[in-house]
């Protein structure tokens, strides 16, 4: 057994993958283990999705070699991959939304005969009956939650029988309680002797999940060791490269005083349901407040009514200015609110949604927030290209150059520059949400650190994060939204974990019992 | 009294050029290629069957003609002469991913020049004095009624007396349909139209599947043209007279909403409103007539709107329809 354990289900050696003048991976050796969990870690843009793409056949080595139980093999396409029992859970989805969760999980098997769906959904309903998972198989794809579809792509992978599997952020996008049950589901198919690779940035997760961790820095093998022996801090100094200190530095509010005053704030969706719900509170100037609530608490609708983007049925929204004058900003449209200093980050699920435009470059997607700035016939290129410039080196976005369109980007540099324009335009108000979503904690840390300078040059911040250990070493004070009502407002120093997870959930932190 | 008898098998003749297209569009959207050259495609189709056909009855006298050969020849030139506009859309499209309007617009402007240069020439070398080419030994064969269609009264009129490649088109409707819906292969075609990446990480063949789908689209598309000459015109080619309808088979596609065996019944009103002008009595106010020529125009655009207020996923045109797909895009 022990000698079985020794030879490494997949062997990665001198794996190198450039794309343009980009070296994504430069001769990288992985060795993967059945019976194990590895945690691929890595900044963004460190080239662990590259590298294990390589693997399922989506994109192919420029040089290297892959061996698989010892044998050396060629992965040329996806279809080499399953041949070989490696399957991979993207970080976007593979399923086709028009089609039902059988009909994505026999797609492109050469199976003999007539296809028969019913015969695939009830191999479907035995794969699940053994993990665990609970998938219909005749429901359509776009009806599904994204956990759902998670489970999908597990089970499309396990129907074609691999006993390789590869997430990539396979929790980015779920709740706890999913990523719980996702987590029991691994460990069985690790006890079931499978071999998983897991690309996650959570530490909390590699340190509950894992067996062993490899890291990659800058496309580079840095080192593999167990994650019983390891630590959160020196693997992100491994990461990173040099010691990175985990702590969040919050300084005092400078001189607050009220900048938004919202009250009695009631929004309704367009099925006419209520988002908010007579909210009340005061953002004010130099501090940050932390909004803290489960996803689609309100917590869109609040910043979208405040930036001029949602229709308000009830409530008033004043801006305070330096002298004290207050105006009125709901019925404004968003471009006289963006005027007056109101600058919007909000980084919705799948980060290009709003605010960048995928195809457009960086100079150009800089170009959106200024251009109405301008007052010839001609743009003014060179003030935003400058800014690109310094957003590229400030907040070391990995990119091959300011001309390159964004989509081409990884999706923590996306984020990057986004986060990054928005600080640019000096805003008197900083509203972000969601600002550190799928980011590596190197660049979360640069995010952190950004907004709290904001913060000290007397900016009203609010931070709509997901992260409660971030929010209360982060925030001043956290407004915790619960179903559109506010649960209460708490200061960031001194609040508990508990006792804002309760808030959340339950109205005011009580129970009902 | 509007004359429905007379009527109907008028609106099924109009019909079948367009069904031929739309299903043949239908599958090549399905691989998600919106291939704009069907007009062009179906217009080299009806050339080729023509030219095909106009050799073989210089060869042969008419009373010699061999039924089968003077359907096969054309048949077969037609198909060739679309499976390769088919193949060129394909490699400019797939292979050297360029953009698919302009290609497909490209490709229907060649077509029409193709089919107008070719059926000048053959007009002069037939020495005609008049601006066409009969063809008529040969559209005999096409448009031969079935045996009953004139002992069964209204009943024959009604579905009975029409050529072969009417039928034809009915039953290559219903087969993909059938195909698309039901079989291993359809199910991965959908997948490659709706999500390229997708179905490629499934290990799908996206190029392969494009190309044969584009193809056998172009290849069913030509039929029309060649039903147009062969059956509905009575083999008279004349420069320009095939007209608009293959812009109305794509506009067909969407009515349908990318469901060939919808494609039956929907391109026989297409056909009844296109001729609908004839049969409705508008005295000397001839202006009324044309206005009655844009009705399936109208009612293109009326679908148009329905179709996307109700936004039903399944209503949808095919996700990547447009797009090209290279593997190592990021």
């Amino acid at each position: 057994m022990e000698n079985l354990e020794k030879i490494p289900a997949v062997k990665m050696r001198d794996i190198s993958k450039s794309f343009g003048t980009v070296l994504a991976n430069d001769k990288v050796w992985l060795d993967i283990y059945r019976g194990e969990i590895l945690a691929l870690l890595g900044e963004n843009g460190s080239g662990k999705t590259t590298l294990m793409n390589m693997l399922s056949g989506i994109y192919f080595p420029d040089e290297g070699q892959i061996f698989i139980d010892d044998k050396e093999v060629v992965i040329a396409s996806p279809r080499d991959a399953f041949a070989h029992g490696i399957g991979m859970i993207h970080q976007h989805f593979k399923l086709v939304d028009v089609l039902t969760a059988a009909e994505n999980i026999v797609l492109g098997l050469k199976e003999p005969g007539r296809l028969n769906i019913d015969k695939v959904a009830q191999k479907v309903r035995q794969i699940c009956d053994a993990y665990g998972f609970d998938v219909d198989p005749y429901q359509k794809v776009y009806n599904m939650s994204v956990s759902q579809k998670q489970t999908v792509e597990i089970v499309k992978v396990l129907y074609r029988g691999a006993d390789i599997l590869i997430l990539d952020e396979p929790t980015a996008v779920l709740t706890p309680q999913e990523t719980d049950k996702l987590f029991a589901v691994l460990r069985n198919m690790r006890d079931a002797g499978k071999a998983i690779v897991i690309i996650t940035h959570k530490m909390h997760e590699v340190m509950s999940l894992s067996d062993r961790v490899a890291i990659l820095r800058h496309g580079q093998f840095v080192g593999d060791m167990p994650t019983k022996a390891t630590t959160a801090q020196e693997m992100t100094n491994m990461m990173v490269g040099r010691p990175v200190s985990l702590n969040i530095n919050r300084p005092d509010p400078v001189d607050p005083k009220p900048r938004i005053v919202v009250e009695g704030l009631t929004v309704r969706d367009i099925e006419g349901s209520v988002k908010l719900e007579d909210v009340n509170f005061t953002i004010r100037s130099g501090e940050i407040l932390g909004v803290a609530g489960i996803s689609g608490s309100g917590q869109k609708e609040l910043l979208e009514a405040i930036a001029g983007l949602q229709v308000v049925e009830k409530g008033s929204i004043r801006y305070v200015d330096d002298q004290g004058h207050q105006e009125e900003l709901v019925g404004k449209d968003p471009l006289e609110i963006a005027a007056k200093g109101v600058a919007l980050s909000f980084v919705p699920e799948d980060r290009l949604g709003m605010g960048l435009v995928g195809s457009m470059d960086l100079t150009d997607n800089m170009m959106l927030r200024s251009f109405r700035k301008g007052h010839s016939l001609f743009a003014n290129r060179k003030a935003p290209r400058e800014l690109a410039e310094r957003v590229v080196k400030e907040l070391e976005v990995n990119t091959p150059g300011v001309s390159t369109p964004v989509r081409r980007l990884s999706g923590g540099n996306v984020q990057k520059v986004l986060v990054g324009r928005e600080i640019a335009s000096a805003p008197s108000v900083l509203l972000t949400a969601y600002a550190v979503r799928g980011l590596d904690i190197n660049s979360s840390y640069t995010i952190y650190d950004l907004i709290t300078k904001q913060k000290l040059a007397g900016v009203a911040v609010v931070y709509v994060g997901e992260d409660l250990d971030v929010l209360l070493e982060l925030c001043d004070r956290i407004l915790v939204l619960c179903g559109g009502k506010v649960s209460g407002i708490v200061e960031g120093r001194g609040a508990s974990k508990p006792q804002v997870g309760m808030m959340m959930t339950h109205l005011g932190g009580k129970t009902n019992a | 009294m509007f004359d429905f008898i007379s009527f109907f098998p008028r609106a099924v003749m109009q019909s079948i050029p367009l069904l031929y297209g739309a299903t043949g569009e239908t599958l090549t959207e399905k691989s998600g290629n919106l291939n704009l050259g069907i007009p062009g495609i179906m217009y080299v189709g009806a050339i080729c069957g023509v030219i095909g056909a106009f050799f073989y009855e210089q060869a042969v006298p008419a009373e010699q003609m061999n039924a089968i050969l003077a359907v096969l020849i054309p048949m077969l030139c037609c198909l060739a002469g679309s499976a390769l506009m088919g193949l060129l859309y394909c490699f400019l499209t797939v292979t050297l991913r360029a953009n698919q309007n302009v290609t497909g617009l490209a490709m229907t402007t060649f077509g029409v020049g193709f089919g107008n240069f070719f059926g000048g020439s053959l007009i002069k070398i037939s020495g005609a004095d008049v601006p066409s080419i009969a063809l008529s030994a040969t559209s005999g064969f096409f448009a031969k009624k079935l045996p009953l269609a004139e002992t069964t009264g209204w009943f024959g009129k009604l579905f009975l007396s029409y050529g072969f490649l009417a039928y034809l088109a009915i039953v290559i409707a219903l087969g993909a349909s059938y195909f698309l819906k039901r079989t291993r292969l359809g199910l991965q075609l959908r997948a490659v139209g709706e999500n390229p990446a997708t179905a490629d990480a499934a290990g799908i063949d996206i190029g392969r599947y494009k190309y044969v789908a584009t193809t056998v689209g172009s290849m069913i598309a030509g039929l029309g043209g060649l039903y147009y000459v062969m059956d509905y015109a009575n083999g008279v080619w004349s420069n320009n007279a095939f007209g608009d309808r293959g812009w109305l088979a794509i506009a067909l596609v969407i009515f349908t909403i990318w469901r060939p065996n919808v494609g039956i019944l929907s391109s026989i009103l297409f056909g009844g409103l296109y001729i609908l002008y004839l049969f409705i009595p508008t005295g000397t106010f001839m202006a009324m007539k044309e206005l009655y020529k844009m009705l399936p125009y109208l009612v293109t655009i009326v679908v148009l709107v329905i179709t996307s207020m109700r936004n039903k996923r399944e209503d949808q045109p095919p996700e990547s329809l447009g797009k090209p797909y290279f593997r190592e895009e990021r």
